[in-house]
């Protein structure tokens, strides 16, 4: 079942508060620190976008609530940074290396930021034929969870799940965030843009104009009839 | 003035870093000791995105749609050819949709499982783009987060939600200002807001 993270249509969180024009891109140091940091490690290549992504997602819904942007960013990867033995526990707790690492080869040089970050990362691949065609009428699988693995990564949030909607474009095949946070390689699968008309999602509040669209993997899709 | 405690006596606290800062700075320490990090490659990164990578990128790219029709239909085709011939390829920009605003339909872009946003073309989100208010509300009652953000849509517009779920990243092509007739895209890219190529904002002509 869904996580903290998963908060589409959530009610309470108050007003949106719009920045000043002239606010900086980091409103403190450390959180150009942390995104910094974060980039960096992951050049080390230890673990892909979506492990990194799912680390934030499962910090404890406690954490979660609590925690500032960067602070989640900073309690993920020292997650990861620990979990697949790039540090150990006592060296985050003293806060000094007590030895070297083999990764150390792996890293990221001043030199190689800007072609790095030009590089990138696209996720498309060769992969299946599309099952559904523009305009088919598709529902999604409920309730949204990774059918791998309990509690694990999955890119449908609640407020889509068992809904109706319609094909509206098809992106070609993209690694599955499903397989591809759990070490199931990258499983690449059919996605689409998917319309949903809002007042199927919202109810009679919603203008019955406007709609919500969301890119979804075929295995979240299933053929809708009448 | 960090140090200057004699105009600032109540504040003392000022003077130490938060808690947080300590212990992304203790992060980094150790990362360097490792041999993990380089602190000089921290600094080309934050760098990158503070001063080189933000949304003039993307400005030019909507001023030159609004003046190049033949642009404008390569990039509503294809955005990540259209904006990777503009140079404007890169890291949270690999797969890009443009999608055009127009007097029947407005366009605004959400991620509410993260906070997923097209970097080389507009940088690093703001802090409302990655709120809790903002991700829980855009899908469920844009029409009033625009309120907040001041827009006022035609009351012939439909709103569509784009829902960054994957690894689609979506810029809104505002609407073309009026009164901005015979100007060049230099002249226009500074109309182009960043909020309204997130479409909660819409680009204004120039001040009278």
């Amino acid at each position: 079942m869904s996580r903290v993270h998963d908060m589409g249509g959530r009610f309470g969180d108050g007003a949106v508060i719009p920045d000043l024009p002239d606010a900086p891109v980091f409103e403190k140091d450390w959180h150009a620190r942390t995104l910094a940091i974060t980039l960096a490690a992951g050049a080390l290549g230890q673990w892909n976008l979506d492990i990194s992504r799912h680390a934030r997602e499962r910090l404890a819904p406690k954490d979660y609530s609590r925690l500032s942007y960067y602070e989640k960013w900073i309690a993920a990867l020292a997650d990861l940074l620990v979990e697949k033995g790039v540090v150990t526990r006592e060296e985050l707790r003293a806060g000094h290396a007590e030895g070297g690492s083999p990764l150390a080869e792996r890293k990221l040089l001043a030199a190689n930021v800007g072609a790095v970050l030009a590089k990138g990362g696209p996720v498309d691949r060769a992969g299946t034929a599309p099952k559904f065609k523009m305009s088919d009428n598709v529902r999604t699988i409920h309730p949204a969870a990774n059918r791998f693995v309990a509690g694990g990564h999955t890119r449908l949030p609640s407020y889509a799940s068992g809904q109706t909607g319609e094909v509206r474009a098809f992106h070609g095949c993209h690694i599955f965030p499903d397989a591809h946070a759990h070490g199931r390689g990258e499983d690449p699968r059919p996605i689409y843009a998917v319309a949903f008309p809002a007042q199927a999602l919202w109810g009679p509040s919603a203008d019955p104009r406007d709609e919500v669209i969301l890119d979804l993997w075929e295995p979240y899709l299933e053929p809708a009839h009448g | 003035m960090p140090h200057d405690h004699a105009h600032d006596p109540d504040h003392a606290h000022a003077v130490l870093p938060s808690e947080p800062a300590l212990r992304v700075k203790a992060l980094e320490t150790l990362l360097t000791e490792k041999g993990l990090v380089d602190p000089a490659a921290l600094d080309e990164i934050i760098d990158t995105y503070q001063d080189k990578i933000g949304p003039k990128n993307g400005a030019k790219v909507i001023a030159r749609a609004w003046t190049d029709p033949a642009f404008k239909a390569a990039l509503l085709a294809d955005g990540t050819a259209a904006v990777s011939e503009m140079g404007f390829y890169g890291r949270q920009g690999e797969h890009v949709t443009v999608v055009e605003n127009t007097p029947e339909v407005h366009n605004m872009v959400v991620c509410t499982l993260c906070s997923c946003y097209p970097w080389p073309l507009l940088g690093i989100p703001p802090a409302w783009y990655k709120s809790d208010a903002y991700r829980a509300r855009a899908v469920r009652e844009p029409r009033a987060v625009l309120a907040e953000f001041g827009v006022t849509l035609l009351p012939t517009q439909k709103v569509r939600v784009w829902d960054s779920t994957a690894e689609m990243r979506y810029l809104v092509l505002p609407m073309r200002p009026e009164g901005t007739e015979g100007m060049s895209a230099a002249e226009l890219a500074p109309l182009v807001s960043r909020d309204a190529m997130v479409g909660t904002g819409i680009a204004r002509g120039p001040k009278p």
